[in-house]
């Protein structure tokens, strides 16, 4: 326990989420057990240490917290009851009112993105919405406390000189069979990302954004012992923060390295945190754990944009339902030329790449 | 049951005898163990971060220690297979003795897996019913599955001999040979899955490969002998059980044979990476020189090369091999190689560069080297533990009422 945490006492009686659609479901803890039948271990845990009344709701909650099911097994009581657990105690640790999002994938939409790689400039824009809207560890001390989501590569123009003509190798003796006119051009996977120039976009360089691809076939959730992490029917790949192991073979197999792990407990300060959050997607993470992009949940099954889409000042994003043919998303797959990163490895993303 | 009470009493109470050597030995072992359990308790409060490892390269000495030892385990066969198939006497007589030490690899690997884990306190995920198995998908899930099923089989051969030499019945053998071969071939899968668990990421082209199961299982079979024979030496040396030259003449070819097979292995790696020198082979390049300007692995992969190739051209020739004071010392430069080659030098340059092409180091923290020490320590007090047990016991020393010794000298 947490000696500087105040018991939230007044919190635990708000309603068990602010979206409208699910205030309905104001039961007390009472009628709960009264029909009851499908309490599980967790609940009965849970519950009973709220009602012995312990004072303090955010150890009760994490207690809870531990006998949950793996999300895709809860039942809807379940759920709800797991969201009302997490929200209370998020309010509490964050001091605001936390909405805890469990709404499904909607029927009909297949998510999809597609980036037009001539327009990115490389401000990095994205990548700061996406820690902010994300709740990501922003940390500025130890460097595992910083995690970031996107990354925004940069590569190297590069080009071929006169001056460098003779330089080939072997260097120095026999005779040259290859040569070393170049310095490294074109779009390789050896770009750095910790850039930090005064103005974008530089003229040296070109810019290769990469976040979770979303895969169809994902490499990351096949090697899950657990099952935590796995494809949503709407797409993206997302994990049950509450039953990862932290074995890490999933952050192995992605090829896109777009996984990270909480080696500590995320420094999300409590005015930066963002409160409305879903519970595959942006809740706060805890210590051990993997997290990755997951397309903001929290916003896209609610019909808005992810916070990337809607910060880029180039729209060099775009982002839609695959299954609508009026959607951005499916007039650049119809219409522009694309291409997937690291196809010939058969993991099909539904993250495109296209230019003009 | 009284025979079952009076085996545990005899056992604890003939371990727990001995002299001031045993009871230093030991000691020292537990300050180390107390050491671990600090930072352990420091590594799962303050989190990973106590470690040298990154989201870039999340998998460092326990991963790689855990991979060794699942090789130290699987070595055990050099021992069961020679005195189960080939009937080889000397063999037969410490077969047991093999089975303790796999018992006891498979124990350290074990707590490697707890301190490699982010939420070791989830571990019960795993656990099919009340949590999710991904199994046949996972691959650390067939890894769980051959490494208790090993646990459990050596653990049920290797009891099992000792009670009936205890109590002085008859081995059955109408079960005890199926399960003593089906540990046989479950040692060789331990290692090959083991190794399937990083060769099957295409990911990371450094491990992409098929030649990894064997060269997993010549390694092993390499290591895991020159421990066993050091092992025996020190028996020899210090107890009243003796092994028989044979034994240890047999071993320690095994030991040659696997060791130049492992060799010639990471030789065809090394052609085949760096004479088409593609992207994919950034990994091995920089373990073998060095990549941007890092080079923190590149000494120890060229000390790696200098003690497997030194021992082997050693251990090649019955001169050396057969002198038991060079021995022990070829053994031990055979395992701290192989330690390194299989260790620190195939886990870590598998993350570097990572995916996206991004080069960084790792270098173990104090935690780590504390926290792995402390486990190696553990594994030496078990092994001591089960390895004197099983001696009294083959020596006669435990023995229920009248039964008849085994094996004095």
């Amino acid at each position: 326990m947490i000696p500087d945490e105040k018991a939230p006492t007044e919190l635990v009686k708000t309603p068990a989420s602010a979206d409208p659609a699910k205030a309905v479901l104001k039961t007390t803890r009472r009628d709960f057990l009264k029909s009851g039948g499908m309490l599980s271990l967790s609940s009965l845990v849970g519950t009973g240490a709220l009602m012995a009344q312990t004072g303090d709701a955010k150890a009760a909650v994490e207690w809870a917290e531990h006998f949950q099911k793996n999300y895709r097994l809860m039942t809807k009581e379940e759920k709800d009851e797991a969201r009302a657990r997490l929200e209370r105690r998020y309010s509490a640790e964050y001091g605001k009112q936390v909405t805890v999002d469990t709404t499904d994938a909607q029927p009909g939409v297949l998510m999809g993105y597609a980036l037009n790689i001539r327009k990115c400039i490389g401000c990095r824009r994205c990548v700061h919405a996406c820690v902010a809207e994300n709740n990501q560890s922003r940390g500025k001390g130890r460097p595992g406390e910083k995690i970031e989501w996107i990354q925004v590569l940069r590569m190297e123009r590069g080009k071929f000189e006169q001056e460098k003509m003779d330089h080939g190798y072997p260097e120095g003796l026999g005779i040259q069979v290859g040569g070393n006119a170049y310095t490294p051009a074109g779009q390789v996977l050896e770009g750095q990302y910790h850039y930090n120039p005064e103005k974008v976009p530089e003229a040296d360089a070109t810019y290769m954004p990469i976040a979770c691809m979303q895969c169809e076939k994902p490499p990351c959730v096949k090697v899950c012992p657990v099952r935590t992490t796995y494809r949503e029917p709407d797409g993206p790949v997302v994990i049950d923060y509450n039953w990862c192991i932290g074995c890490r073979m999933c952050m192995g197999a992605c090829p896109y390295w777009a996984r990270r792990l909480n080696v500590t407990t995320p420094v999300l300060p409590k005015e930066e945190m963002n409160p409305v959050t879903h519970y595959l997607g942006n809740r706060p993470r805890m210590r051990g754990v993997v997290e990755k992009c997951h397309w903001c949940l929290q916003r896209s099954r609610h019909g808005r944009y992810p916070a990337c889409v809607e910060v880029c000042p180039v729209g060099a994003r775009k982002f839609g339902n695959l299954l609508d043919p009026e959607s951005e998303v499916s007039k650049i797959l119809e219409r522009k030329n694309v291409f997937r990163l690291k196809a010939e490895l058969n993991t099909f993303p539904k993250f495109f790449y296209f230019y003009d | 049951m009284h025979q079952l009470t009076s085996f545990a009493t005899d056992y604890t109470r003939y371990v727990l005898k001995g002299g001031t050597k045993f009871y230093a030995w030991m000691g020292s072992l537990a300050v180390l163990i107390v050491g671990m359990l600090y930072v352990f308790y420091l590594q799962n409060t303050d989190g990973l971060i106590v470690t040298g490892m990154t989201s870039q390269i999340h998998d460092g000495l326990y991963f790689a220690n855990l991979v060794f030892l699942v090789g130290v385990a699987a070595g055990a066969v050099t021992i069961v297979f020679p005195a189960y198939v080939y009937h080889h006497e000397g063999m037969h007589k410490v077969t047991v003795l093999g089975e303790m030490l796999a018992i006891t690899a498979v124990i350290m690997v074990m707590m490697f897996v707890f301190a490699h884990m982010g939420r070791p306190d989830r571990l019960w995920h795993m656990i099919p019913i009340i949590g999710i198995y991904n199994f046949p998908h996972s691959m650390l899930a067939w890894d769980v599955l051959v490494l208790n099923g090993y646990l459990i089989l050596n653990a049920i051969c290797g009891f099992y001999y000792l009670w009936i030499k205890y109590t002085g019945g008859k081995i059955n053998n109408k079960w005890f040979m199926p399960l003593v071969f089906l540990s046989i071939v479950w040692a060789f899968s331990i290692h090959t899955v083991t190794a399937f668990l990083i060769s099957t990421m295409p990911s990371r082209p450094m491990w992409f490969h098929s030649m990894m199961p064997i060269r997993f299982i010549v390694t092993a079979f390499a290591a895991g002998p020159a421990l066993i024979i050091l092992a025996f030496m020190i028996i020899r040396k210090n107890t009243k059980f003796w092994i028989d030259d044979s034994v240890i003449n047999l071993l320690s070819t095994i030991v040659t044979y696997c060791l130049g097979i492992a060799i010639f292995l990471t030789m065809s790696e090394v052609v085949v990476e760096l004479y088409a020198r593609t992207e994919h082979a950034n990994g091995l390049y920089y373990l073998m020189f060095g990549l941007h300007g890092l080079t923190k692995l590149v000494p120890w992969f060229w000390a790696s090369v200098v003690l497997m190739v030194g021992s082997f051209l050693l251990l090649i020739f019955p001169k050396f091999r057969h002198d038991y004071k060079m021995l022990p010392i070829l053994c031990a430069t055979t395992f701290a190689g192989i330690w390194i080659e299989k260790g620190m030098g195939l886990i870590v340059p598998g993350f570097i560069p990572s995916p996206i092409g991004e080069v960084t180091e790792y270098y173990p923290s104090f935690v780590e080297v504390l926290l792995t020490l402390g486990i190696w320590a553990f594994g030496f007090f078990i092994l001591t533990i089960l390895l004197k047990g099983a001696i009294g016991i083959l020596l006669g020393d435990i023995k229920y009422r009248g039964a008849k010794a085994v094996a004095t000298r």
